[in-house]
């Protein structure tokens, strides 16, 4: 922990010499108590870069990315990469995921991206793929191995069969509350190239995967869901240190499954309300998080927020910089074998968030 | 709508002395709920497709299913605002603000419907004016 203050207070300088108060991105620090090389990348998600016409964009979204993007610059010390959590266009036509990857290149280092539905469902990934390659793969880096899911697939009708255009398939997955949307997967076939991936990692080789949807049931009307969470979950379970990095859902999330720490990161364009706000309809937020406040609509950057996440020995602790509101850690308590919220958690000491209607 | 009216005028005249105007009958009750539900109906697809904005931005986005709205509090004091405000102009601040567009008039039909989308989605919850 004394790490991870160290840390901070250096970014914190970095920040304020360049008088700016958050930073909406999150940026992840490896560190392994002097066994090997400690490291960092940062993490950008969900800019949902809107074209309006031509070359007009919207612009409180492009605001967000272009922030995320200079501040990942300015963090000290410097990542060794950068990782897109997914959502880079919000329709998925390439004069976003131009404009965005255009945004994107100012970032010093390497670049690795997670498919978003919103990339996605237009030309089922051909251009992301022409910018940014395959739509899943894995790589390591100094001992710790690092798997990319491509989480937002669904049925084969719903994807080929159901639409008469490719425009119209990707309005109707567009729409978060859209009852004309398809649960997400990971699917067969990507299963089983996890498995054969996984197969040549050692069993106490970290493991950090990211995948745009979380990996667990949260909210299907809202597709906070991956239909096959389970069958993924049973191929990390046997891995010692397991973390899940997610995006999509616009809002801290956190939670433990066995073996599987689960966080999420903020988006960069808009936050999201917490699925139980919705009083219709039955959701289930891990019981283990407590959501952050509201966000105040009269700041624009109000909870996109950034993290600061540490992970020592494989595991998370995540620093959360809400605009507005007391700054929040998630940390994983090795007593409790889960992630906390290391001021809150407890009944007893708990300063709840605001109400949420 | 003004043609309705005109027909129950008539309807109404026809039944003479034995219509009372303190009772109505299921159907009447039929008809309230369906015209709120096609007003409501018309506001959720200016919810979702962005029309009452500039920049193709949707109320959805940030607020799906219409959640984190709370039509159940207002009035209430709006600190930004500095006074007790109403929904419709917290939504007409959404429609100038990420949605880059123009304000819309209380009585605008679009107005009532998109409130109508809101209320409805919220059918059952407790009545809290002035909470946050």
């Amino acid at each position: 922990m004394s790490e991870l203050i160290t840390r901070r207070s250096v970014l914190a300088g970095a920040s304020a010499g360049a008088a700016i108060t958050t930073l909406p991105i999150s940026m992840v620090t490896l560190a392994f108590g002097g066994t090997r090389e400690d490291f960092t990348f940062t993490y950008i998600s969900d800019a949902h870069i809107q074209q309006i016409r031509g070359a007009a964009f919207v612009r409180n979204w492009d605001q967000g990315l272009k922030r995320a993007v200079a501040e990942a610059n300015l963090v000290k010390p410097e990542s060794d990469f950068v990782m897109f959590g997914g959502d880079l266009a919000q329709l998925g036509k390439r004069e976003e995921l131009d404009h965005g990857a255009e945004m994107l290149s100012k970032l010093k280092g390497k670049l690795y991206c997670v498919m978003g539905e919103h990339d996605y469902y237009l030309d089922l990934g051909d251009y992301w793929s022409k910018l940014y390659g395959p739509h899943y793969y894995s790589f390591d880096h100094k001992g710790v191995h690092f798997v990319v899911l491509n989480s937002i697939l669904t049925s084969e009708h719903w994807t080929f069969h159901r639409w008469p255009t490719a425009e119209q398939r990707m309005l109707e997955m567009a729409g978060l509350d859209n009852p004309n949307g398809s649960p997400f997967m990971v699917g067969d076939k990507q299963r089983k190239w996890l498995a054969n991936d996984l197969a040549k990692v050692d069993k106490a080789t970290p493991l950090v995967v990211f995948s745009h949807s979380p990996l667990q049931k949260i909210y299907k009307g809202w597709n906070f869901w991956t239909d096959d969470a389970e069958d993924v979950q049973a191929l990390l379970a046997p891995y010692d240190n397991v973390t899940v990095l997610y995006g999509h859902v616009h809002q801290i999330q956190y939670n433990q499954i066995g073996s599987i720490s689960f966080n999420s990161v903020m988006s960069t364009a808009w936050p999201w309300p917490y699925p139980q706000t919705y009083s219709q309809a039955e959701s289930h937020l891990p019981v283990l998080t407590i959501p952050m406040n509201r966000a105040d609509p009269f700041f624009e950057r109000d909870a996109t927020g950034w993290q600061l996440i540490d992970i020592g020995s494989g595991r998370v602790a995540a620093r959360y910089q809400l605009w507005d509101n007391e700054p929040r850690t998630v940390a994983y308590d090795r007593k409790a074998g889960r992630p906390v919220d290391v001021a809150y958690q407890e009944p007893t000491q708990r300063r709840l968030p605001q109400t949420h209607y | 709508m003004r043609r309705s009216t005109l027909l129950l005028a008539i309807a109404l005249a026809a039944f003479g002395a034995s219509a009372r105007a303190d009772e109505f009958t299921r159907a009447d009750v039929d008809r309230y709920l369906k015209e709120f539900e096609t007003v409501a109906a018309e506001g959720r697809k200016l919810w979702t497709n962005g029309s009452v904005g500039t920049n193709g931005v949707a109320c959805a986005q940030c607020h799906p299913n219409a959640a984190n709205t709370h039509p159940e509090t207002y009035p209430k004091f709006q600190k930004q605002l500095g006074k007790v405000a109403q929904l419709f102009e917290m939504v007409n601040w959404c429609i100038r603000n990420p949605l880059q567009g123009q304000n819309l008039a209380a009585d605008d039909p679009r107005m009532t419907a998109l409130v109508s989308y809101i209320t409805f989605e919220r059918r059952g919850m407790k009545l809290t004016p002035g909470v946050h």
